[in-house]
């Protein structure tokens, strides 16, 4: 007789062995591909995760790790490309691909990018101490099993180094050409001392995208990072951030998403020099089959950091928002400004908000606050506005906008907050009457 | 302008009779106030007229230029020309004043089938209209009524009645709070507003108010009806006496 925990270890192992045997590990004869073996082997160590996991516990994993891709109809953009207005150096990725006809020349002053795909040939690389690394720490304590199968097997992905102050954004574009694709993307991003750089994320990707994002902040270096997830309907995303932040640097990303059956978005970050910063924030907007998990874990191991998680989520029509955050204050780091929120705003009584916040402290001397809260449009705010001759459905928006308004906030570029908010309009605007 | 006929309303909620048969009419270019004790009905009397729910009408009707008002929503009953100053001024976090103002008035301006005001012109109107109230441009810039202070929301309340220009204007008290000089302000502010085509109903505790702006005729509201209704000595003699001799005569 098999215990309960053994069959529940057997199915998972099966279910992951399913999964592997329809990926084959990619040679390029390089640094990277003792980090893919390596990685290999921690995903069948974990095994992939199931329905059972305390970590997955409101959000499902089985699309995300099924052995087939559950295709999703390509999605008929109304809108003209996201970010076409900025000045920005372009790198597009078709269907999980690099698109070297669409993408600009990759080469901008204060930088250096390279294709993972082309870098993993040669023996030495710096970016061979930084590929994996982040997100084998980020495995404890809590396990993120798709991000060590992404270390293995992305077929693709830019390593940017960045050694001085960029001028302007580097733009990540992701584009789908078929209702099956899958893309398995893995970002390095390195910033030196004092270098500072702007990553702007765009598109779907594929059906099922599996994206992991390591980045390096060294003392005195700030890294900006706004993304804005497809507004596909059908497809499925599955995202790591993992953040290493030395002395005094800041990091600071924030994530919008409208649409999707399933976004499942880590963030993993971990202040380790003294003085850092760290914000991380995003608004999600779902109608109907919306299911969008932000699950954040941010440890302070140093002293006199600040962190922020700002998360709003917007629900209608039966969308589900799930929030697990946390915030791990070890023991010496004192001085700690830790802040979290997390809030929804229910447009019905059909959508739902899980949410998870966690505070964990070892230091005595700290100042950590967290907040979680669900709600419906302010009634009485509402009448005040239909008052004054604003149809109900405007009002509505409006008071929706005012609600995402702290998240929005957490964006330091204008112009870049003022394009997302036009997004967020014009997708309220999309849903009115 | 505005009639009500033998408006009886009570609770959605609860079996509570709160106006039983109120009658009155303001006429275009009239300034009406309503007096009456703390709880006779007077703030329900202005909800139900702008449309707030929780209340049900069980008998009566109330007419905005022979147009039926209890059917409409409240956003259509303000697109045709009524207008509440609130006893209470709402605080909305994250809507900026300005964004508000411009987003209700080209609101009322397409139901009504107007061209939207430009964002040049909303601004000149605004800033013209905030100068005459003393508001300062930074409170402009506020989210709506968040961090004012009590004078300052009445003010504001003004300054929206004098943006959209509505023709029939209900003040719910929006004396109580403002110091002596913000009182002549947002007189002035009303007076300002006193035109032909405009009616006025003034709800209001103090005679003080009504030294500013001189109504025509004034009501005495006590347990959901009017009970008695004159010309401007009427609010003189309730200054002087209190309710007492009027209750009295009442019953
Ligand atoms: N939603 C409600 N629930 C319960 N009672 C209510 C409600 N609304 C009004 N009332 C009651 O109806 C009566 C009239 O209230 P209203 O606010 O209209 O009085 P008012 O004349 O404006 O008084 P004041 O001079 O104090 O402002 C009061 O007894 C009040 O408690
Ligand atoms: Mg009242």
């Amino acid at each position: 007789m098999q215990s309960p925990k053994v069959a529940l270890r057997a199915r998972k192992d099966e279910a992951t062995e399913a999964r592997l045997a329809t990926l084959t590990l990619p040679e390029t004869g390089g640094w990277l591909d003792g980090l893919r073996a390596d990685a290999l082997s921690r995903v069948r160590a974990m095994a992939l995760p199931g329905p059972r996991d305390e970590y997955w516990k409101w959000t499902r994993p089985e699309t995300l790790i099924s052995p087939d891709v559950t295709p999703a109809a390509l999605f008929k953009d109304d809108e003209p490309p996201m970010f076409d207005e900025v000045d920005r150096l372009k790198i597009v990725f078709t269907s999980g691909k690099f698109d070297a006809e669409a993408s600009d020349d990759l080469s901008l002053e204060g930088l250096t990018i390279e294709r993972l795909a082309e870098a993993g040939a040669t023996d030495l690389h710096w970016a061979r101490d930084l590929y994996g690394t982040l997100e084998t720490n980020g495995q404890t304590p809590v396990e993120r099993p798709l991000a060590a199968l992404n270390t293995a097997f992305a077929t693709d992905g830019v390593l940017i180094r960045v050694t001085g102050k960029v001028s302007k954004p580097v733009s990540l574009i992701y584009r789908r050409e078929s209702e099956a694709s899958e893309a398995i993307l893995h970002h390095v991003v390195k910033v030196e001392q004092g270098g500072e750089m702007t990553l702007l994320e765009n598109g779907p990707a594929a059906a099922r995208f599996n994206k992991v994002l390591e980045v390096e902040v060294a003392d005195e270096a700030a890294f900006h990072h706004v993304r804005t997830q497809a507004r596909d309907h059908e497809r499925r995303a599955a995202t790591h951030i993992f953040a290493r932040l030395g002395r005094e640097s800041v990091f600071k990303s924030f994530t919008v998403t409208m649409n999707g059956v399933l976004t499942r978005n880590d963030c993993v970050i971990e202040l380790t020099g003294d003085d850092a910063v760290a914000h991380v924030a995003g608004a999600a907007l779902g109608d109907g089959d919306f299911h969008h998990d932000d699950t954040v874990f941010v440890t302070h191991d140093a002293v006199n950091c600040e962190s922020r998680q700002v998360f709003k989520k917007v629900l209608r029509n039966g969308a589900v928002g799930v929030f697990q955050g946390k915030i791990l204050v070890k023991e010496g780091a004192q001085k700690t400004d830790g802040y979290q929120i997390s809030q929804s705003l229910l447009l019905d009584d059909d959508s739902q908000f899980l949410a998870k916040p966690e505070l964990e402290i070892y230091a005595d001397d700290v100042a950590c606050s967290h907040g979680s809260t669900s709600g419906a449009i302010d009634e009485t705010a509402l009448f005040y506005l239909r008052s004054r001759g604003v149809p109900t459905d405007q009002a509505t928006n409006l008071l929706t906008l005012a609600f995402l308004a702290e998240a929005l906030q957490e964006i330091d570029s204008e112009e870049l907050s003022g394009l997302i908010l036009a997004r967020l309009e014009g997708w309220l605007e999309r849903r009115r009457g | 302008m505005l009639e009500i006929k033998n408006l009886h309303v009570k609770l959605e909620e609860e079996d509570k009779q709160i106006l039983k048969g109120v009658n009155l009419t303001v006429e275009a270019g009239k300034v009406h106030a309503i007096m009456g004790p703390n709880g006779s009905g007077k703030s329900t009397l202005s909800y139900v007229l702008s449309g707030r729910d929780g209340y049900e009408v069980t008998e009566g009707s109330a007419t905005l230029e022979g147009e039926d008002l209890l059917e409409a929503e409240p956003e259509e009953r303000a697109a045709a020309g009524l207008f509440l100053a609130f006893q209470y001024p709402v605080e909305i976090p994250g809507v900026g004043n300005m964004t508000f103002l411009r987003t209700a008035l080209n609101a009322q301006r397409k139901a009504r089938g107007e061209e939207e005001i430009s964002a040049t012109d909303f601004l000149k109107l605004v800033r013209e209209k905030a100068k005459t109230l003393k508001i300062d441009a930074e409170m402009l810039k506020r989210p709506v009524n968040v961090g004012f202070s009590g004078g300052e929301k009445k003010r504001n309340e003004i300054l929206q009645m004098a943006v959209l220009e509505p023709k029939m204007c209900i003040l719910d008290e929006t004396d109580s709070g403002l110091d002596v000089d913000a009182m002549k302000l947002v007189s002035d502010g009303v007076n300002a507003l006193r035109d032909e085509g405009r009616g006025f109903l003034v709800i209001t505790h103090y005679q003080r108010l009504l030294d500013h702006i001189k109504p025509d005729v004034v009501h005495i509201m006590a347990n959901g009806r009017i009970i008695k209704t004159g010309g401007p000595e009427l609010a003189l003699e309730v200054e002087k006496n209190g309710y007492a001799d009027i209750l009295a005569e009442d019953a």
